[in-house]
């Protein structure tokens, strides 16, 4: 569906909303590009959804600023605010058929009936449902659903689409799925795209940008590759993908482990409190020979190997850090060298892996 | 084949008739424990019925006939008592449509703790007799109670309201006691609604009295439409309250087939008029179910 409409950019500033004590967002600042897909993650009760129903108008917030484009909308009621909307629930209209249902959003903007018939098939012909359009929306399975309420959503041109959770209720096999086409209806759509989920795979998986939220506050704001190669806190380090982390000292911007000093390329973000050595399984290498000079040496003992399907979990008892997790890919070639228990393995994690974070974001 | 295998396949057979008596075991309980109630509502629901219809194919002298149906077509008297019948029942369901509702929207809205006090109002009255609150209106709206004497102490009226012995007594009584019987069903459907679904009408751009109308409403009809039979039907057949607050100038149905059998002593007529009465009520809720799909309700 190309349009002629200019999808909007969304500049929220200082946003404000309490819930009694509960800060629910504190003085929440983020600016979103036109036509960007981005995804507001989070830990449940973490803001995420507040900061969603507030775009959309749902939740009154206490102060701040939202504009869309050089609109401010932050006391414009829900129904002005021209957004397309997808719900966790789907909130399909159960009385109504699929037809019906995407046609909506163009009856209530009073379009022709006619037009209203040609655009709701040209929707469904856009989320893979042509000819679905008499059913009534209990003959659908729950994925249908989910694209028969992506239709609805999209189906009168908004120049934003604000959805909340909206893959969750599906099962695995289906979710995977349905984020790739997700991600490729934002790309045949000219719409800014707020995407929340509290799935940190998924997250990485569709959006341009991140914004992890933790108690009403925004951690980071990065691409995903950012977001998992340099996170700036221990957070968003330890919500965003696999990791162990190990405490460490650091004084004049050099971070020691038990002592030895750390090669580090990456820097060290400011906060609050202590510093930990963050690890991703599969970034460490373990190596035949010695540990090379540049990479840091986290080698030990084999404490114990498991195997997981597509890769192997290698458990390393390193001599004053503690367990060290390393992830070894599950093809037959890399299990024929794979260490047995209790022997002595290499382990170098290069300066370029080696992500140091604070415990607390300033 | 070898005894080891013969074991095996007779094991398998048995196994099989097994499984199937314990099924037919099941069956037999399930219907076991049904036959108590099924057999109460035969003897004390069902057989009365048959019989006292059975009457009305009688006359007096203790003939067969269709006399006493013809008569209720026939006389002005009775064609009177359907009207007035008709007239209050369908008069106390549009007053408690026009109560209630909004009454449910506002509970529905509600956070869970607040609607369960406020439910509480709702269902002390419904729990308390019918009689003693016909007897509280009385005291209410008669000539000197305390809705004249009020409005008259503040010089609203000069003469006190004809409120009670009257067809507005009967319909303010009616209307009090049939309420819950609308508010109950609606409630509970629309406390079911899925507050996302109005939502989301808000936020495709519909206005919110717009997404009340296209929505909740639509959605709110199964839990009406249960109410509004409820009402209507009770009301056809109400007795208590008319009689009370309605002095003797109201004489709805279910008084006519009273006096018909304590005065007159016919039972031949007045149970033509129960037919007749059963039968409006059964017409009304197949009408009902047609319009509103009423088994709706049941099958979610």
């Amino acid at each position: 569906m190309s349009s002629n409409v200019q999808s909007l950019p969304i500049e929220v500033s200082s946003l404000c909303k309490a819930y009694g004590s509960i800060k629910a967002l504190d003085h929440v600042s983020l600016n979103i590009a036109a036509g960007e897909f981005l995804t507001l993650l989070g830990p449940s009760g973490s803001g995420k959804t507040t900061l969603l129903m507030a775009l959309a108008g749902f939740v009154r917030p206490d102060s701040g600023s939202i504009r869309f484009g050089d609109r401010e909308v932050i006391a414009i009621p829900p129904h002005k605010r021209d957004l397309g909307m997808v719900f966790q629930s789907y909130a399909l209209f159960p009385f109504m058929t699929v037809a019906e249902n995407v046609a909506y959003p163009l009856k209530i903007r009073g379009v022709s009936k006619s037009d209203q018939k040609t655009r709701a098939e040209r929707a469904l012909d856009t989320v893979e449902l042509s000819g679905y359009g008499g059913r009534r929306i209990t003959q659908l399975s729950g994925g249908q659903q989910q694209r028969v309420a992506l239709a609805r959503a999209m189906v009168f041109e908004p120049q934003i689409i604000l959805m909340d959770e909206p893959l969750s209720a599906l099962d695995k096999k289906l979710r995977e799925h349905m984020q790739i086409e997700l991600k490729a209806l934002h790309q045949k759509l000219d719409a800014t795209v707020v995407y929340v989920t509290h799935d940190q795979r998924e997250a990485l998986t569709m959006s341009d940008r991140i914004a992890v939220i933790n108690q009403g506050q925004i951690e980071q704001v990065d691409t995903p590759e950012r977001l998992y190669r340099e996170p700036h806190s221990f957070f968003v380090a330890d919500f965003i993908g696999e990791s162990i982390s190990l405490p460490v000292t650091v004084t004049n911007n050099q971070a020691q482990l038990s002592g030895r000093k750390l090669n580090s390329d990456l820097p060290i973000a400011l906060g609050r409190g202590g510093h930990r050595l963050v690890i991703r399984p599969e970034l460490l290498e373990v190596t035949s020979g010695p540990v090379p000079k540049t990479a840091n040496d986290l080698s030990g003992h084999v404490h114990d190997i498991i195997y997981q399907g597509d890769s192997v979990l290698v458990i390393v008892q390193h001599e004053s850090a503690g367990m060290i997790n390393v992830r070894v890919p599950a093809n037959r070639a890399g299990q024929k060298g794979l260490p047995s228990k209790g022997e002595r393995i290499g382990l170098a994690l290069h300066p370029e892996d080696t992500i140091i974070v604070p415990e607390y974001r300033s | 084949m070898s005894i080891a295998e013969d074991n095996k396949a007779a094991q398998t057979l048995l196994n099989k008739r097994a499984l199937k008596s314990e099924e037919y075991r099941e069956r037999f309980m399930l219907f076991g424990l049904s036959m108590p109630s099924l057999l109460a509502i035969l003897i004390v629901v069902f057989l009365p019925i048959l019989w006292l219809s059975s009457l009305s194919f009688y006359n007096t002298a203790g003939a067969l006939s269709m006399e006493n149906y013809v008569r209720i077509f026939e006389s002005d008297l009775y064609r009177r008592t359907f009207v007035v019948t008709f007239q209050i029942s369908i008069s106390v369901t549009v007053i408690c449509v026009l109560l209630g509702y909004p009454l449910c929207y506002w509970l529905s809205k509600m956070t869970d703790r607040k609607a369960a006090i406020l439910m509480v109002f709702v269902l002390v009255p419904f729990w308390t007799s019918v009689l003693v609150r016909t007897y509280a209106w009385l005291v209410l709206l008669q000539r000197n109670g305390i809705i004249n004497s009020t409005l008259m102490s503040l010089d609203v009226i000069e003469e006190p309201l004809q409120l009670a012995h009257n067809l507005t007594g009967s319909i303010i009584g009616m209307v009090h006691i049939m309420l819950p019987f609308l508010i109950l069903p609606l409630y509970a459907t629309m406390r079911s609604i899925d507050t996302d679904l109005v939502r989301a009408a808000v936020g495709l751009g519909s206005s919110p009295r717009k997404a009340f109308w296209h929505v909740f409403f639509p959605m709110s009809l199964p839990g009406l439409s249960a109410g509004i039979v409820l009402v209507f039907i009770l009301s056809l057949g109400f007795y208590v309250t008319p009689a009370l607050l309605g002095g003797g100038r109201v004489q709805m149905l279910a008084q006519r087939i009273e006096s018909t059998i304590t005065i007159y002593s016919n039972w031949g007529a007045s149970s033509a008029l129960g037919v007749v009465l059963l039968l409006m009520a059964l017409v009304m809720i197949w009408l009902m179910n047609r319009v509103f799909g009423l088994d709706k309700l049941f099958m979610r």
